[in-house]
Parts: C-alpha cells; structure tokens; sequence
C-alpha cells in the first residue's frame, strides 16, 4: 500500500476522533434549541464552567478564595481534600441542576414568548456573566484536570496496524473514550426524548406551550430539565477537553467549533449534530493533509467556516434539519 | 333549582348525578373591562353542559377560569366539593379537567399518536430510569396506556392516521386529534372551546355525534362552548346562555328556548 494512503487513513480516524468532540459540544446546542428554540450562545461557557467546577471540587479549591481573602483579609486557599474523579462529578452535576434553575429562574423565565433574537441576546449577556463568575469563583490559572481518563497512545491499535502496514497509528486513548462516551450519550439521550414521559413532555413543551400546560405539563420543571440536560453535556464536553488540553479560558471557544457544525447537520437534529461533528472533523484533517502544505498550512483554523458557508448557501437547513417553509 | 347532592334524569332517560364543579359569583376583570360578571352556575356528573352567547359574551374567558389559564377577581370555584385555591393550569389539568382549544392546540411535530399520548401523562408514574430500561412498573403502564389510546382512536375513527404527524391532517381531523388527547386523560369534566368552529355541515355533524358517543361510552361531564344555537340545544342536557359577561339565562334547552331575555340578545331587541 502507498505510503501517502496509509497516512491518509490515520489522518482519517484522528479527525473522526476529533469530530466526536466537536459533536459532544454541538450536542449541547441541539437540545436547548429543539425545547425551547434558544440558541444558546453559552454552551461553551458551560462546559469551561462546569470543568472548572469539577477540578476546583476535585481539588478541594474554596471557591471566591481571593474574593473572600481580600474582604476578610484571611489566607484560605483549601479544604484540604481530594475527591475522587466520580464523587467530584457527581457534586458538578447538581451544581449544573442549581444553575440551571438559576438561569431559568432568573432569565429565561421572564422572555417566554419574546422574538428568538433577544433571547439569543439572553444567552450572549448569560455567557459573558458565566465567564467572569467562573473566574471569581475558581481563580484564571489553567488547571490540570484528571478524573482517570485513560490517556496516550494506544498501543494495540499502534501494533496492529505496524504488522499490517508497517506504519503505527498515533491513536490517542483519551479519543477512543470520547467516542464511546458520545455514543452511550447520544443513545441515551434519544432513549429518554422518545420513550420516557418526561423526554415526550420536553417534546410537547417544545412544539406548543398552551397545549402542553392543558395536558398537566409544568413548563417551569421541563425548562429546568433541559437546561440541567444541556449542562449534563456541556459536563461531559469540558470533562473530555478539559482533559485533553487543559482547562483554560480557550475551552469556552470551542462554542464557536460548534456553530459550523450545526450549520451541517441541522440546528433541530441530534443525529445531525453527530454527523455534522464527523465530517468537520474528517473535513478538516483530511484538507490539512492534503492541502496545507501547498496553501501554507493552518487550514483548520477557517476550513470549518468555509465548508459551512457552502453549506448556508446550497441546504441552509443542513443536513438534517426542518426545512424551514412559511406560508404567505 | 337542583339539589345540590342529588341529580336528575333527562328527557332521554339518562341520569345525572350530584355537582362535581360550582362556579360561585365569578368576576373576571382585564383592566376596566368587565369579562364576566358575578356569573355563578353549576356542572353535574355525567352532563353535557352547555355555555353559550353570542360574540364576546365572556364564554371563552368562563372557559379559562374553569381550567385555570384565568384568575378571577372575584368569585370561587368550587372542585369535587372542595374550593379550589388559584391554581396553574397545569395543575388544574392534573386534577383531570381536560380541555381542547377554540384555535386547536396541538403538538404538531409529533405522530397523531404520540400526541394522544401525551394527554395519558397523569397516568404515568414510574421513575424515569424504569421508563428508560422498560421494565416493571414502566413496562405495565406504558401497556396499559397504549391500550386505552388505541381505544379512543378506534372510538373516534382515527385509525388510518395513526402515525401522521398532526401539522400534516386537514383541520377537521386535527380537532378530533384534539379531542382524542384530552379525553386520553380520562378527565373529569372535559371542556370543549368551539368544537364546531370553523367546521361544514358534515363535520359538525360528526362532531356532535362524537361528542354525544364520547358521554355515552366513557360517561364524561362534558363542558361545552359553542354559539352555533342550533348545534348546542340539539347536544345539550342544560344550557347556561351568556350575553356582556352576564348570566341571562339557565336551563334545559327547551327553557332557554323560550327565554325573553335569551331571545332578544340573539335576535336583538325593537328600540321603539
């Protein structure tokens, strides 16, 4: 087998690794715009959040230490424990339910039936307020985040193919579990929105307001519920890329990962989200190979966008999507 | 005037039991309009009960008091005996009052099917967890709410549209869908805003058929809203006639057929 094609196929599988991760982000998107058609702008912001949240409770940080210190003029920096991974993702999780009651509560609550723009606008103000009180809270340093995660080379899949090709594959372990991680959500996810009362209720909620309440769905607890979801999401998307790269204020960016993607696959499909993450991710490391020498490289940073432009101008509804058709 | 606790026997034969919803000196005000005014008017087990007026005569408002989308001002609701506190529709919806919608409200994305589902939410009660695996508790109640949709889509001949999604059917189709939702909820009063609305002489006819069927089968306390005359006195046991937000008349059709006060709000009245 030519070299150059071997290459190709390990350029290959790294980038439909990397799709899942941008799939796990856009999944987050998906699920607050099918319930309540908010964009949510901050689901990036979330996931950095809740990273954050998971190594400060995992390391036993006190959160507002330097708030709290500069009042008080104490020197607390610790509660002194370790927490391991699982318990410390538990905690995270039901600091993601408070927040979601809190945006709910607070925010959203009030702009039902506003124009999609302005509680767009909502979710903007949300993410630059999630960001600060992420920093106040858990402090600006990038942190080294460790739940046990398997990570490196994998070295079966590395000797397999050096026998078959003479060429080992750089696959990293951490990858693999991200795979299998978005699977078991994505299954999850759509097991709990076609077959369990509360997913059918989050369906009602999301296609008619007024009919949902007349059957007893309380749109308060549904809203809360979603929103929890897209935090669990957004929980399980830092987890992976806090691990990966660290978690750092550039984990809120990967939002932005997330837009071309959605643009692919549809903004109402769950199965689109995960396509429309695969072939970014294939997209652009395959381009990258194959073109970035000759365009000079660092095709990834805009390939996405390009391949999403196109895509705006020939199926703007992706590739899953609802047609969007108004009567006149 | 009825007893309270006891009930009556209609022309047809059919018995009525004792009050299961009292609507006591209801005052309903947006602002300085007066939508209802000390309106007070009874609803009994197993009737089909009647609201009816013309065009802005507060019927849709009586309505959403009934199923809590309204507050009144002033006034009680009285429950299965109880006085009911200012409740969320969706607790009101709980309670088992089922309700279908003038300008029909239905999920239109879901499969007729799974809308008629969503009105058995009530009847659903295993975790979620057991509802995901399908075992146990979940498995039987998912059975047996499966079941008794099946039912009403065989009672209101629906069958072929099963797995159609609603925004798809034909107006007529979509009320009787509507009407299929709220009675999965196997409510205690069943509350129908403009059944007929909007539909031919055929529809309606089948409509009303369906109405009649749905109080015979099931047994249901039907509340009705409707200013189609004609349709109503045909439909109903006992007919509250509504005109400016006040009551002007009260009784079986036959009664309010001969009602001065009923005659000249919908016929008008000589300024001379």
């Amino acid at each position: 087998m030519p070299e150059q094609l071997v290459f190709a196929m390990e350029v290959f599988l790294n980038g439909l690794m990397a799709g899942v991760l941008y799939a796990l982000v856009a999944l987050g998107f998906v699920l607050i715009y099918k319930a309540s058609g908010i964009f949510n702008y901050a689901q990036g912001v979330m996931a950095l959040f809740a990273a954050l949240t998971l190594v400060g409770i995992m390391e036993g940080q006190v959160p507002f230490a330097h708030l709290i210190n500069a009042i008080l003029g104490t020197e607390i920096h610790h509660f002194g424990w370790h927490m391991p991974g699982i318990l410390a993702i538990l905690f995270t999780m039901a600091v993601m339910v408070g927040l979601a009651w809190i945006v709910n509560t607070l925010i959203f609550r009030h702009l039902v039936n506003q124009e999609p723009i302005i509680l767009f606008m909502a979710t903007i103000g949300l993410a630059y307020f999630l960001e600060g009180f992420g920093d106040i809270m858990w402090g600006a340093d990038i942190k080294k985040l460790d739940v046990g995660l398997p990570q490196g080379i994998n070295l079966w899949i590395d000797e397999t193919t050096f026998n078959i090709f003479d060429y080992g594959f750089f696959i990293d372990n951490l990858d693999i579990v991200a795979t299998v991680v978005a699977a078991l959500l994505v299954c999850a996810l759509v097991i709990f929105a076609q077959y369990t009362k509360q997913g059918r209720a989050m369906r009602a909620v999301a296609d008619d307001h007024q009919a949902a309440l007349s059957v007893g769905i309380s749109l308060n607890f549904i809203w809360v519920m979603v929103w929890s979801v897209a935090g669990f999401v957004a929980l399980v998307a830092g987890i992976m890329w806090g691990t990966k790269s660290g978690v750092q204020f550039s984990l809120s960016l990967i939002a932005l990962k997330a837009l071309p993607v959605l643009m692919l696959g549809g903004f109402t499909s769950i199965p689109g989200a995960i396509v429309g993450g695969l072939i970014i991710g294939v997209g652009e490391k395959l381009f990258e190979f194959g073109f970035g020498p000759m365009l000079g490289g660092a095709t990834e940073n805009w390939f996405a966008y390009v391949l999403a432009l196109l895509f705006l101008v020939f199926r703007p509804q992706g590739l899953f999507g609802e047609k969007i058709i108004e009567r006149v | 005037m009825l007893d309270a606790s006891e009930g009556y026997t209609t022309e047809d034969g059919r018995k009525i039991g004792g009050v299961v919803m009292e609507m006591k000196n209801i005052t309903l005000r947006f602002g300085g309009v007066v939508a209802i005014q000390d309106i007070s008017f009874d609803i009994r087990q197993g009737e089909i009960r009647a609201i009816i007026g013309p065009n802005g005569a507060g019927k849709s408002s009586m309505l959403n008091v009934i199923s809590g989308f309204y507050h009144p001002q002033e006034g009680e609701v009285w429950y299965k005996g109880a006085k009911r506190p200012a409740m969320k529709p969706y607790e009101v919806a709980r309670q088992g009052i089922a309700r279908t919608f003038q300008n029909i409200a239905l999920f239109e994305g879901m499969s007729v099917l799974d809308n008629v589902m969503t009105g058995r939410i009530r009847q659903m009660n295993s975790g979620l967890f057991a509802q995901a695996i399908w075992k146990g508790k979940a498995e039987r109640e998912e059975v047996e709410n499966r079941e008794f949709v099946e039912r009403i889509i065989d009672f209101l001949e629906i069958q072929h549209i099963r797995k159609t999604p609603v925004g798809r059917l034909p107006y007529g189709l979509k009320k009787r869908v509507e009407l299929a939702r709220a009675l999965a909820a196997e409510p205690s009063i069943l509350l129908l805003d403009e059944p007929m609305a909007g539909m031919n002489v055929e529809e309606k006819e089948d409509m009303s058929r369906f109405v009649l069927d749905v109080n015979d089968e099931f047994g249901t306390t039907i509340a009705l809203i409707e200013h189609d005359m004609g349709v109503v006195m045909d439909l109903s046991d006992r007919v509250v006639v509504m005109d400016y937000g006040k009551k002007i008349g009260d009784g079986t059709p036959d009664e309010v057929r001969t009602n001065q006060a009923v005659i000249d709000a919908y016929l008008g009245v000589a300024h001379d």
